[in-house]
This record gives structure tokens, C-alpha cells and sequence, in this order.
């Protein structure tokens, strides 16, 4: 049997973990202004931008 | 200065541009040199940000706040599950699948019907859609227009229908070149990917042009939209709207893959399953940059216009016209355009091959006698032309019918919502295999049904386009009926309303309907095709679900008329390598070989239609459902055993590896055994045949001479102590080495046994006249250790230098040191030194120095062997550093006791 590729778990699990931090009710705690800028704003950005980080590290990577 | 026909002349330039891209993508695909690499296929995805995301979104700011970015945040999530994607590609490369609904189709048993069923859904899905690029352009223009004051076109003629013709005509132009229908588009590929970086600078540029030279940087604008009561609420989404944000999530999610063009896009025109890996983050990050400023421009238009009239979907537009950036203006335009006619070209050119393959085709072939025609490559062309200028006139009707109604984005979520409907038979279809056509039809059916009550028809109503009295009371007035509002489920947004109860009719039928009918043959053989796509390597049960006759003349005649008789031949010669024939004309007529047919017609009509062209130049013997699924049956229990057979060998393999080496070493200690007997044999026979020789001449000659008698004596009383010297050893060899011998350890001063040891063997280097000096420290720490082996070990070096230094001129020096690790004793001597060689060879067992062969031996050849056994016992080494003519120093060290051993 065909082995399930490592990465594609890894990246499916991302999406497991982006669903819950991008949507209510976690999305309500971000309140008021971080650095200048609203925090929701902020805080959706950050978080996008880290999966994203995170998800061309996984796929990039060399190794299996 | 922005006259009409300026703003003309730049736009074809611009689409000049494009087909300049697109024919060298073309040329190069032709020359086998794809352009297609990663990250042209990663941007090219991009085709989902269309005017929607280049306009609609800043206009959707202005009322939603951050809600907009869940139409980007669902295709990031729903991207990263590549292993479903994946699965998309796989199984559309094996059965030359080249749209949703032929996927749809093929995967419910080839129906015609499926076909046309999801392309009739696509189209009128994707619809409104479509009038939303032409709605953004006309808008982007008039904008641009209205502001230089000037009105170029005649009153007659709509702006927006030009527009549409235009597209039209450019669509057809770029999209459907090729005669050749069946052939990916890399032409197409490298321009949308050329469009994404322009749409992208230009919708940067006006974001750092309103943030940072309209304003003073984000802080500012936040500062200033806070500050006023209307702004600030669209600064903090609150949880009231937790149940709109996640369906819009989904939604999104679902048309990332199940749009006629994202389809198309991430699916048909893949090259490589590997791009996907660049496509999972790429993308996202593409959307994200594309993002980052469409709440700041959102607030700059709203705070900047404040008490005039504006139409938030062309801030990015007004905002730099209102500071006279008439240059920048021109770029957004020119980005606007971009993103719409990008979409326009892939959704029409997917919708077109859909409309061709799955209703037209099928109805030609079935109700004219066109399938007789000798070439139909021409027509099939010619169906997709027309296609596509119905698709772009029905787009212009609905803006016409309900566009002015809605803002963009709110047109968009109507087509999202309709392709959503794809979903329940689409994942079902890969993962489930009890999932049937019966069960596909109702699923589809339904939820389009209820998209069309509750969606589609509203948007028309809201425009007067039709009585909206069923959306205010209900049809026929019963209030349970409300398009808006069904069976009293309020509270919610339009989309989300229609997305629930869509999706629950449908996944509700699909399921409760395939569980109660029975697929049939065809469609049980597709099942497991598709579901176990990854598991499918070897075609033998493809080819056993199929039985019947046919002739190559017919199969090749069919394959001309859809492909031309040049593609038809390098098709069927590359698979006759395949198979290991030299041509094919010697192919044998086979299931294989009718696949073949049938896959390759699939790729230029859609599989629905190939299987009926197929089924009408083959006879076909009819294999019930009960075969299949035994062939099916049999097929995963064939895959089960082998690879429990696999499983199997290897472990066997392992323990057959294990056993040679333990048998290698095995006969490797024999014959160390037969060595090791031989030599000690060999080794006693000596001073046993020199006793037997002195005894017999003593015995025999009576008169020997007394001082003879003597002598031999001597050397006989002499030979049998170095026997028994030699038994002892060996028995003490054997002991140490089959570990039965005996050790008293305990703590011993080195410096007392070096001085026993010296003191026992003063006598004999006084009778050869060797002088013995030591140098031994004050004070030495106590080692653990065996006193009388330590004693051995030294009185063997010692009598070994003994021996072999010279009479008279030698030397013998013991030297002790001591440092916190061990104590290490060396004994130094002036005789001949060893060889480098010698110095291994003297630690193997009955191994002298010297030359055995010619000299008489001095020792028995075990004494330095023991020695090194029981210095390594107490953890210490034996070893002996030495030069030919320069002597030889025996090293041992003894380790000390570590310190918690010593308290």
C-alpha cells in the first residue's frame, strides 16, 4: 500500500489548524489597537501570513 | 487629457501584449519547451482575483469591514488540503478529463445526462458571474470618463455591450486558435499569469499611493476612521456575524476548486502534479499581498468623499483621479481590465468546452447525422465559438436584468453559491464509492432547485424584473414558502440561507438516494477507478470489465474524424511502444486497445460522448453488476494478498540475513579452533621430539661419556619445563578467554609488584649480565587489580626483554608514571627492536619474535597474548612502541578507580 506522503499530511493539518484561528469565536478576541493598527486587522494578517510561512516551509523542504 | 480613444488605444495594446504571451507560450509547448513552471502555474491561479477582488472588495469594506477577506482566507485552507487536489489531477490525467462536469459525468457512470446537467448548472451559475466583470469594466470606465469630462461613445451604443462583444471577440481569438480542441492551453496559462503580476502592481500602487501620499500611512487612517462612529464599526467584526463569516469561508473553499475556471486552471492545465507545491503557498501569499490594502483604501475613499456621492466600487479608481493621478489611474484601469477579461477568458473557455462536449455533442450525435462527417474537429471548433458568445450575451442580459441591483460582490456570492452545488457529488465521487448516479442526479438537482428559488430569482426580483411577491409572502402566498426565508429560518444573510438549505437538499439526497438504488456496472467499475485512483497502477482490471468485438478499421476511422489522421497516428503509435509492438497497425483489437479509443476520444468530446461513440462501432457484450463487482472483488483481494505476500518476504529476507551472519561467524570460530589445535599440537611435538631423541641416544649408548650425559639431561630436564611452562599457559589461556578464571581484585600499589617482579628476576639478568634499573615515583595511587596477574604480566616483559636483549651490553628500565585517569608502566629495553609488522604479530597467539623458522624459539609464544587478555580485564591496553635496531618499549597502563568508585 501507498504510503500517505508526509507533506501532504503536514499541510492538511495547517488547514486543520488555520479553520479554527481565522473564524469565530477565536476571531473575537482581538480587541482594540496592536501597534498602531486595529487588532482584528492585525491579528487575521498575522496569523494568514504565519500559515502561509509555515506552509512554504513544509512544501519547500528538501527531505521527505 | 483621458480621452476615450486614448483609453482605447492603451487597451489594445495591452490585449496586444497579452497575445504576444500567449503565442510564445504556444510556440515554446510546441517546441517541448514549457513555459509552465511552478510559479507561472501558482500566479496563474490567480484568475480568482477578477474585478470582484480588483473592485468588488473595497466596495464590500465600505459596508462589511473585514468580512471580505473570507472570500480569500476559504481558498487558502481548502489549497492546503493538496492531498484532495491531488487526487483531483490524478484522477483527470488517467481518464483525459477536461472539465467539472466530465469529471462529474465520467465518475457516475459516463451519463450523458450528469454531463449535461452540471454544465446547464455551470453556465446559468456562472452567469451572473460573468456579468459582474462586465459590470465592473463599464463602471471603471465611466468612472474614468466621467471624470476627464468627455463622452466618446455615440448614445446609441451601450458601453457595456461593447464591452461584452469586445470580450467576445478577443476571447475567441485567444482561446480557441487551435483547430486542434483537445490540447491544453499554455498559451493561455503564461498570459493569465502575466495578468496576475499586472493586476497585483496596480493594485499595490494605488494602495500605497492612498495610504501613504493621500494619507499618512496606515496609523493615520486607522486613527482617523476610528475617530468617527460610522468608520470605526467596520474596524471590529463582532460574533454577531460568526455564522455569515464561516459560510463565506466555505464557499469560497469549495468554488477554489469547483468554478469552471479554477477547474480548468488547477486541474486541466496542470503539467506537473509537483507545481502544486509551489501553488499552496505562492498563491495565498499572492492573496494576501493582494489584500493588504483594501481596507485602507476602503477608509481613505470613505473619509476622503465624505457628503458626496460615490460609488464605493471604484474608489481605487476615483481616489487617484481626485488628486489629478491620472497616470496611476490609467494603471488600475489597465489592472481592472486584467482581472476581468482573464477571468472572462478562462470562464468562457471552460464553459464553451463544457457546452461543446457534455450538451451539444451529445445531442448532435444522438438527433443528426453528424456524426457521420469525415472531419468534425472544424465543427467542434466552430460550437465552441458560438458557445462562447451566447455565454458573454447571457452574461450582458443579467447585467441588464438584475446587475444594477446588487453591488459586485454580492453577484459574485450567487455564482459561488451555485457552484457549490458541485461539491456533495464531487468529494463523494472521490471518496465514497456507494455514491451513485440516481443519487448524483437528485443531489444536483435539488440544490440547484433551491439556489434557484432562494438566489437567483430574488436577484431578479429586487431588480423588478419579476414580481417579488414570492420573497416578500411566500409563493402562493403560504409564508413557509419566503425565497428568503424558508419555513421561517431567518436571521441569516441571503447567502448563507441559500448555502444551508442547498447544501442540505443536496448532500441529503445525494445520500438517502444512493443508498437506496443500485448502481450499474459501468458505474460500479468508474466507482472504484476513481476512489482508488492512487492504487490503480495496473490497468488489468480496466481491461477485464470489458468483453466484446471490434475492428481496427472502425476504431481508427473514429479516432480521424474527432482528431485528424496526423494526431490519431502519433497517438496510436506512442501507445503501441507502450505495449511493446513495433506499429500499430499489429496491435491486437483488445479491451486495451478500445480504452484507448474511448480515452482519447474522451479528451476531445468529453467522456460521456466518446463512450457512446465507442459503444456504437464496438459490440459490446453486456457484464452484469454481479460480475464487476466480483472482478472488483477479486481485484482488492489480489492487492491485499501481495501485499501481505511482501510483507511477508521481507521479514523473511531479514531473518535470512541475521542467519548467514551468525553462520559466518560460526565457521569462523571453528576454524580458529582447527588453528588453534594444530598449532598447540605442533608446539608440544617440538621439545617432545627433542626429549625423544636425547632420551633414546641415552638409552641406547651405554658408554656415552659423562659429561654428554649431562648435558643432554640438562637440556631434557630444560625442554620439559618449558612443557609443562607451555601446558600451564595454555590451560591458563583457555581460562581466560572461555572467562572461567578465577580474579581476587582488590587494591594493589603497582610500585610494590614492579619491585616483587624485579626482585624475583634479579638472578637472571645477573647470570646474563644485563643491567636492570627502575624509576618509580614517590607516591602512586592505588589501582584495582588482581595482584598476582599484574605480577605476571610484568614478569613476562621482563623475562621477554631479557631474552632478547644482549648478554653483557643490555638493558632493561621499568618506568612508572601516574597521572587521575591510570598508572602506565613501561619497559624499555636495547635489544633489536620489531618491525612495524612485528609489532602486531607478537600479540597473536604462539607468535615470537624473531625468526621461528631458523632460530631456536625463545618462549612459547602465549606469554604476551595473556598479558594483553588480562590488562584489558582491568580495562587498561597492552601495546609496544618500537623501531628495528633502536629497541623496544612495552607499554601497559591500568586505570584508576573513578572517583566514586573510590569512596
Amino acid at each position: 500500500m501507498k504510503q500517505a506522503s508526509p507533506t501532504r499530511q503536514r499541510l492538511a493539518a495547517l488547514s486543520l489548524i488555520g479553520a479554527p484561528l481565522l473564524t469565530f469565536p477565536l476571531l473575537s478576541l482581538p480587541e482594540g489597537n496592536w501597534i498602531g493598527v486595529p487588532a482584528q486587522f492585525f491579528y487575521l494578517f498575522a496569523v494568514w501570513a504565519g500559515l502561509i510561512a509555515l506552509a512554504a516551509w513544509v512544501a519547500e523542504r528538501k527531505d521527505k | 487629457m483621458l480621452s476615450g480613444w486614448f483609453i482605447l488605444f492603451l487597451s489594445t495594446v495591452y490585449m496586444a501584449i497579452l497575445f504576444a504571451v500567449a503565442r510564445f507560450g504556444d510556440a515554446r509547448a510546441d517546441a517541448g519547451k514549457s513555459i509552465i513552471s511552478a510559479n507561472v502555474y501558482a500566479l496563474s491561479l490567480a484568475v480568482y482575483c477578477t474585478s470582484w477582488t480588483f473592485y468588488g472588495s473595497v466596495g464590500r469594506a465600505t459596508s462589511g469591514g473585514l468580512s471580505f477577506l473570507t472570500i480569500y482566507i476559504g481558498p487558502t485552507l481548502m489549497l492546503l488540503m493538496t492531498g484532495v487536489i491531488l487526487k483531483m489531477i490524478r484522477i483527470s490525467k488517467v481518464n483525459r478529463i477536461t472539465s467539472i462536469a466530465d469529471f462529474i459525468a465520467s465518475r457516475y457512470g459516463k451519463s450523458q445526462l450528469l454531463a449535461g446537467l452540471v454544465t446547464i448548472i455551470a453556465v446559468i451559475g456562472v452567469v451572473p458571474y460573468i456579468a459582474l466583470q462586465l459590470k465592473a469594466v463599464s463602471a471603471s470606465l465611466e468612472a474614468l470618463l466621467h471624470e476627464s469630462g468627455s463622452d466618446f461613445l455615440p448614445w446609441w451604443l451601450d458601453s457595456t455591450f461593447l464591452i461584452a462583444a469586445l470580450l467576445a471577440v478577443f476571447t475567441i481569438l485567444f482561446g480557441t486558435r487551435h483547430l486542434d480542441a483537445t490540447e491544453r492551453h499554455e498559451g493561455m496559462v503564461a498570459a493569465i499569469a502575466f495578468e496576475s503580476v499586472v493586476k497585483l502592481l496596480a493594485f499595490l500602487a494605488v494602495g500605497v499611493f492612498v495610504t501613504y501620499s493621500m494619507f499618512d500611512g496606515l496609523g493615520e487612517l486607522f486613527q482617523r476612521a476610528a475617530a468617527s462612529p460610522e468608520l470605526a464599526r467596520l474596524l471590529q467584526t463582532d460574533a454577531s456575524r460568526a455564522g455569515t463569516w464561516t459560510a463565506m469561508i466555505l464557499l469560497s473553499g469549495l468554488a477554489i476548486i469547483f468554478l469552471p475556471r479554477q477547474f480548468q486552471i488547477i486541474v486541466v492545465e496542470n503539467v506537473d502534479e509537483s507545481h502544486l507545491k509551489r501553488a499552496v503557498w505562492l498563491f495565498p501569499l499572492y492573496l494576501l499581498l493582494i489584500n493588504i490594502f483594501v481596507l485602507p483604501i476602503a477608509l481613505g475613499g470613505l473619509l476622503h468623499f465624505q457628503g458626496q456621492p460615490f460609488n464605493p466600487d471604484t474608489f481605487v479608481l476615483t481616489l487617484p483621479l481626485a488628486r489629478g493621478a491620472e497616470m496611476l489611474a490609467l494603471l488600475v484601469f489597465i489592472g481592472g481590465l486584467s482581472a476581468a477579461t482573464g477571468m472572462v477568458i478562462v470562464e468562457t473557455i471552460a464553459l464553451s468546452t463544457m457546452v461543446c462536449n457534455d450538451l451539444v455533442m451529445p445531442w448532435l450525435l444522438r438527433y443528426s447525422r453528424i456524426g457521420e462527417r469525415k472531419d468534425l474537429s472544424r465543427l467542434l471548433i466552430v460550437i465552441r465559438r458560438a458557445a462562447i458568445t451566447l455565454i458573454l450575451l447571457l452574461g450582458y442580459v443579467y447585467f441588464r436584468a438584475a446587475g444594477e441591483a446588487y453591488a459586485l460582490v454580492g453577484i459574485g456570492l450567487i455564482s459561488f453559491a451555485a457552484v457549490a452545488q458541485f461539491a456533495p457529488a464531487m468529494f463523494g465521487g472521490m471518496y465514497w464509492k456507494q455514491g451513485n448516479h440516481a443519487g448524483a442526479v437528485a443531489g444536483l438537482l435539488g440544490g440547484f432547485s433551491v439556489w434557484l428559488y432562494t438566489l437567483l430569482l430574488p436577484s431578479f426580483a429586487r431588480s423588478g424584473w419579476i414580481g417579488n411577491g414570492f420573497v416578500e409572502n411566500g409563493l402562493f402566498g403560504i409564508a413557509g414558502l419566503k425565497a428568503q426565508a424558508l419555513f421561517g429560518l431567518g436571521g441569516l444573510d441571503e447567502i448563507s440561507h441559500c448555502l444551508w438549505w442547498s447544501l442540505l437538499v443536496n448532500l441529503g439526497l445525494y445520500i438517502a438516494v444512493s443508498l437506496t438504488t443500485r448502481p450499474d456496472a459501468l458505474e460500479a467499475g468508474q466507482a472504484e477507478r476513481f476512489v482508488d485512483v492512487f492504487r490503480h497502477s495496473g490497468r488489468e482490471t480496466d481491461t477485464r470489465l470489458w468483453r466484446g468485438r471490434a475492428s481496427m478499421e472502425e476504431l481508427l476511422n473514429l479516432l480521424e474524424r474527432f482528431l485528424g489522421k496526423a494526431r490519431t497516428h502519433k497517438q496510436l503509435g506512442a501507445y503501441a511502444r507502450k505495449r511493446g509492438t513495433t506499429s500499430w497497425q499489429k496491435l491486437p483489437i483488445d479491451a486495451g486497445l478500445v480504452h484507448f479509443a474511448e480515452a482519447q476520444l474522451a479528451g476531445a468530446i468529453g467522456s460521456a460522448s466518446a463512450r457512446v461513440m465507442v459503444a456504437s462501432v464496438t459490440q459490446e457484450e453486456d457484464i452484469g453488476l454481479e460480475e464487476v463487482l466480483d472482478i472488483l472483488d477479486e481485484a482488492t483481494q489480489v492487492r491485499a494478498y501481495s501485499r501481505n505476500l511482501e510483507a511477508k518476504s521481507r521479514e523473511l529476507e531479514a531473518a535470512t540475513t541475521e542467519l548467514r551472519a551468525v553462520n559466518e561467524r560460526l565457521r569462523e570460530l571453528d576454524k580458529m579452533k582447527d588453528d588453534f589445535i594444530s598449532t598447540v599440537t605442533h608446539e608440544l611435538r617440538t621439545p617432545l621430539t627433542s626429549i625423544r631423541a636425547l632420551s633414546e641416544m641415552l638409552h641406547e649408548d651405554p658408554r656415552m661419556e659423562l659429561s654428554d650425559r649431562k648435558r643432554f639431561l640438562g637440556i631434557i630436564v630444560s625442554e620439559t619445563v618449558r612443557l609443562t611452562r607451555l601446558i600451564n599457559q595454555i590451560l591458563d589461556m583457555a581460562k581466560l578467554e572461555s572467562g572461567r578464571a578465577e580474579w581476587t581484585t582488590s587494591e594493589v600499589d603497582v610500585r610494590e609488584v614492579i619491585r616483587e617482579s624485579m626482585d624475583s628476576l634479579e638472578q637472571l639478568f645477573r647470570e646474563k649480565g644485563v643491567m636492570l634499573t627502575g624509576e618509580l615515583p614517590e607516591t602512586c595511587p592505588l589501582v584495582m587489580a588482581d595482584r598476582d596477574r599484574l605480577t605476571q604480566v610484568m614478569i613476562n616483559l621482563l623475562s621477554n626483554a631479557v631474552k632478547f636483549v644482549p648478554g653483557e651490553t643490555g638493558k632493561v628500565h621499568v618506568r612508572l608514571s601516574a597521572d587521575t585517569e591510570r598508572v602506565r608502566i613501561v619497559v624499555g629495553d636495547n635489544g633489536p627492536g620489531l618491525t612495524a609488522d612485528e609489532c602486531n604479530v607478537i600479540f597473536e597467539k604462539f607468535r615470537q619474535g624473531g625468526n621461528t623458522m631458523t632460530d631456536k624459539p625463545q618462549g612459547t609464544g602465549l606469554g604476551l597474548p595473556i598479558s594483553r587478555q588480562i590488562v584489558e580485564y582491568f580495562g587498561g591496553n597492552l601495546w609496544v612502541e618500537s623501531e628495528p635496531g633502536a629497541g623496544a618499549n612495552f607499554i601497559f597502563t591500568v586505570p584508576l578507580p573513578g572517583p566514586e568508585e573510590q569512596q
